[in-house]
């Protein structure tokens, strides 16, 4: 039976949101400060990605107090059930109007292709674009800086890093805004992501899941859901 | 409740960045606020000259003048006689070399090459009279020449050719009694002038400095600040702050914007950081020789051609010399961009006799020291005059022509037009030795470009350097700069992965659409 289910707290909802337009100016003002485009004005471009940079700091550490405090951490431990299934799913299955085969729930609302990219873009990509462009921010000539340790030498190898993130990035957001056409519904996802309500499985079954949690076994949450 | 907190924090993100975004940007450094205060009072000098019987009586050389100057100011020939105003040498530490004499006594340029042997055609610009010949005394304070620094008549003026003696035209009387503080006449009629012409040597000191408009030199404009050389370069007991590297080789006495600007005069931090690598020159002055053209290229190898066994010229459109037989072929410029170069404050500079090492590519005459991984360096605008000059092949070191002499059959190149023998009586009085071949080698001179200081709205913007075409910095390669470079691979990958992910989107899209018509159909 498929249910209204509240499945983004307003939390996840303003984060996604604010999210989706910190990296908007990020890309937009970084490809300027890049030479690939002309938008801005150079100036203004540095200057706002700056203070995009800076917002976005904040709100990640907003995004990981939320994430640990709520245990929604464990929403991108990595699996390798149903992987190769939903590879399929999707290289083969969606064109037959085959079901999902990994189902969405409250507590587990990512499918083990998406805990895997989200996973490598929240240890791996972010992580490497946030340090980089801090010390391209605050990375000082010898005699400049009072804190020896960013008296780096040049900042080729730290700009050279933060423009591959922002190229993983970038081809990460086109593939995204891609796939959240593939719910239930063309536009179910991006309804879920803005009221914060999704058409789900019936709420008997979110609550066994609820259960399994409590026992603390990611797999038997797995478990469930495949078996369901 | 955790909706107030998060509604609360999203309206501090937007306070934030509104902040940011909507800053206001015309900012006054308080210490301008000091100058603009300052720099119009009008100056009272302690005491009127006019008004001394020692300056009312007939003068009937100019050493008398001098002597009657040194009656009153009893010690002040002692600090001009320190100078390298008077002395045109001075002890300087040069690495690899030590500690030498240097100055336009001994070192050679690639405009009129060098001073020894033609003294009393460069005196004109020395200050004392009677420098005729390389045997000039440097002791004798009577010939001092204290008024071509300190008239305030305008209308003392230097002979040609006459060793530095005043013009004939003078009136000892006029000059003597008008004394004062120099101003930018008593300066710019040889700083102006240098290399024989307008304009030059330098490209950014000429004779429309002398009343420039706040377009030409936002300091000394004459419609704004109106300010004098000695305001920047100041000066005690004829100490002078401030030289130009063509001469000088250590990072001492330099007169700089920082003196009243200070290190981090924008409002935007971006650009105070800027002044760790960046001088204040190299965007405030986006181009030079702004109303009269500079001298960029002087070909010597052409010169000495005869018209019936008669000297010529040519002009360009604008009434500059391209050709001379005396000089040889020039080109000029007019509102140049400066080139740019990485420099410390130190150089090292070719000194008669250094031995070339390799004649096949252009030789560096002044070397200014510096480099992206030297802390101390600085990115500098530059003029570089570019010349052919004549070397002995043989000996491989540059050639001191005898260019200037009263007479014919001196052996002077600008009356007997005769390389070899302008070469040979050249290098005689420089005690060198000549082999009797002359050859033409291609030499560089760098001249740091420090004044025309256009006003803020035409500073170089950033997109001039930060670019990756025609960027103003092209040339300085040896760093990383955002967005000039980049990674070509990565340049590459990156899109490449972009264009995939672009391409997968679209087809596994396509093939979408295609699949959900046929089930309609079916």
């Amino acid at each position: 039976m498929i249910k209204q289910v509240y499945i983004y707290k307003s939390f996840e909802r303003f984060w996604h949101w604010t999210q989706a337009v910190i990296i908007f100016m990020l890309v937009i003002t970084g490809f300027e400060i890049h030479r690939f485009i002309t938008f801005f004005g150079y100036g203004n471009a540095v200057r706002y990605h700056n203070i995009a940079a800076y917002s976005f700091i904040v709100l990640i550490v907003f995004a990981i107090f939320w994430h640990f405090t709520t245990g929604a951490w464990r929403q991108y431990l990595p699996t390798r059930k149903n992987l190769k299934a939903q590879m399929d799913y999707y290289l083969l299955g969606i064109f037959r109007n085959a079901p999902h085969p990994t189902k969405k729930t409250v507590l587990s609302k990512l499918n083990p292709l998406q805990k895997l990219v989200y996973l490598g873009l929240k240890v791996l990509v972010i992580p490497v674009i946030v340090f980089s462009g801090l010390m391209y921010m605050f990375y000082r000539y010898p005699q400049g800086n009072t804190i020896r340790v960013l008296n780096i030498q040049s900042v080729e190898v730290f700009a050279i890093i933060h423009t591959i993130g922002a190229f993983l990035l970038v081809a990460f957001i086109i593939a995204h805004l891609y796939l959240i056409t593939t719910g239930l519904t063309i536009t179910s996802n991006l309804k879920a992501m803005i009221t914060g309500y999704e058409e789900l499985e019936d709420e008997e079954q979110l609550q066994i899941d609820k259960n399994d949690i409590s026992n603390g076994s990611e797999d038997s949450i797995s478990d469930t859901i495949t078996k369901s | 409740m955790k909706k107030i907190i998060f509604i609360l924090f999203l309206i501090a993100i937007i306070t934030i960045s509104a902040i940011g975004l909507l800053r206001d940007n015309s900012y006054q450094p308080t210490r301008l606020d000091e100058l603009l205060e300052n720099y119009p009072k009008e100056y009272t000098p302690s005491a009127d000259h006019s008004q001394f019987e020692i300056l009312k009586k007939k003068f009937s050389s100019p050493q008398q003048v001098t002597e009657a100057c040194n009656s009153c100011h009893t010690e002040r020939h002692k600090e001009v006689m320190q100078s390298n105003h008077w002395n045109w040498t001075r002890e300087e530490y040069v690495e690899g070399r030590g500690i030498i004499s240097l100055g336009k006594i001994n070192a050679i340029n690639n405009f009129c090459i060098g001073v020894e042997g033609n003294e009393q055609s460069c005196a004109k610009c020395h200050v004392g009279y009677g420098m005729t010949s390389s045997m000039f005394s440097f002791t004798d304070p009577k010939n001092i020449d204290c008024l071509v620094c300190h008239d305030n008549s305008d209308t003392y003026a230097k002979a040609s050719e006459k060793g530095g003696a005043p013009d004939i035209s003078v009136n000892f009387n006029t000059v003597a009694q008008s004394v004062g503080k120099p101003g930018r006449s008593n300066c710019g009629v040889c700083h102006f002038y240098g290399g024989g012409g307008n304009n030059v040597k330098h490209g950014d000191l000429e004779e429309s400095m002398f009343e420039p408009t706040r377009d030409v030199d936002i300091h000394m404009a004459s419609d704004g600040a109106d300010m004098s050389c000695i305001e920047c370069h100041t000066t005690e007991k004829h100490v002078i702050k401030g030289k130009v590297y063509s001469l000088s080789s250590m990072n001492r006495n330099r007169s700089e914007c920082e003196q009243c600007h200070t290190s981090s005069p924008h409002e935007q931090s971006i650009l105070n950081e800027h002044t760790y690598k960046v001088a204040c020159q190299t965007c405030h002055i986006p181009i030079y020789a702004k109303v009269n053209a500079t001298k960029t290229h002087w070909d010597w190898s052409t010169a000495g051609k005869l018209k019936n066994g008669e000297p010529y010229s040519e002009e360009d459109a604008d009434g500059n010399h391209t050709y001379l037989s005396i000089k040889g072929s020039f080109v000029w410029g007019k509102n140049l961009k400066p080139e740019y170069i990485w420099f410390n404050g130190t150089a090292d500079h070719y000194l008669l006799g250094d031995v070339i090492n390799d004649t096949s590519k252009p030789l560096t005459l002044n070397t200014m020291h510096g480099s992206y991984t030297d802390e101390t360096s600085k990115i500098y605008p530059v003029k570089i005059h570019r010349a052919v000059q004549p070397y002995d092949p043989v000996n491989k070191i540059l050639i001191q022509p005898k260019l200037f002499a009263d007479e014919k059959g001196e052996g002077a190149l600008w009356k007997d037009f005769n390389w070899l023998r302008a070469s040979e009586v050249g290098m005689k009085e420089v005690h060198l030795p000549f082999s009797g071949k002359i050859a033409f080698i291609k030499t560089e001179m760098y001249w740091p470009i420090n004044h025309m200081v256009s006003t803020k709205d035409l500073s170089v913007s950033c997109t001039e350097c930060h670019s990756r075409e025609n960027s103003r910095l092209a040339q300085l390669n040896d760093f990383y700069m955002p967005g000039r470079d980049y990674s070509r691979f990565v340049e590459t990958a990156g899109v490449g992965i972009i264009l995939l992910t672009l391409l997968g989107v679209f087809v596994h899209g396509a093939v979408r659409i295609i699949a959900s018509n046929k089930k309609e159909r079916k």
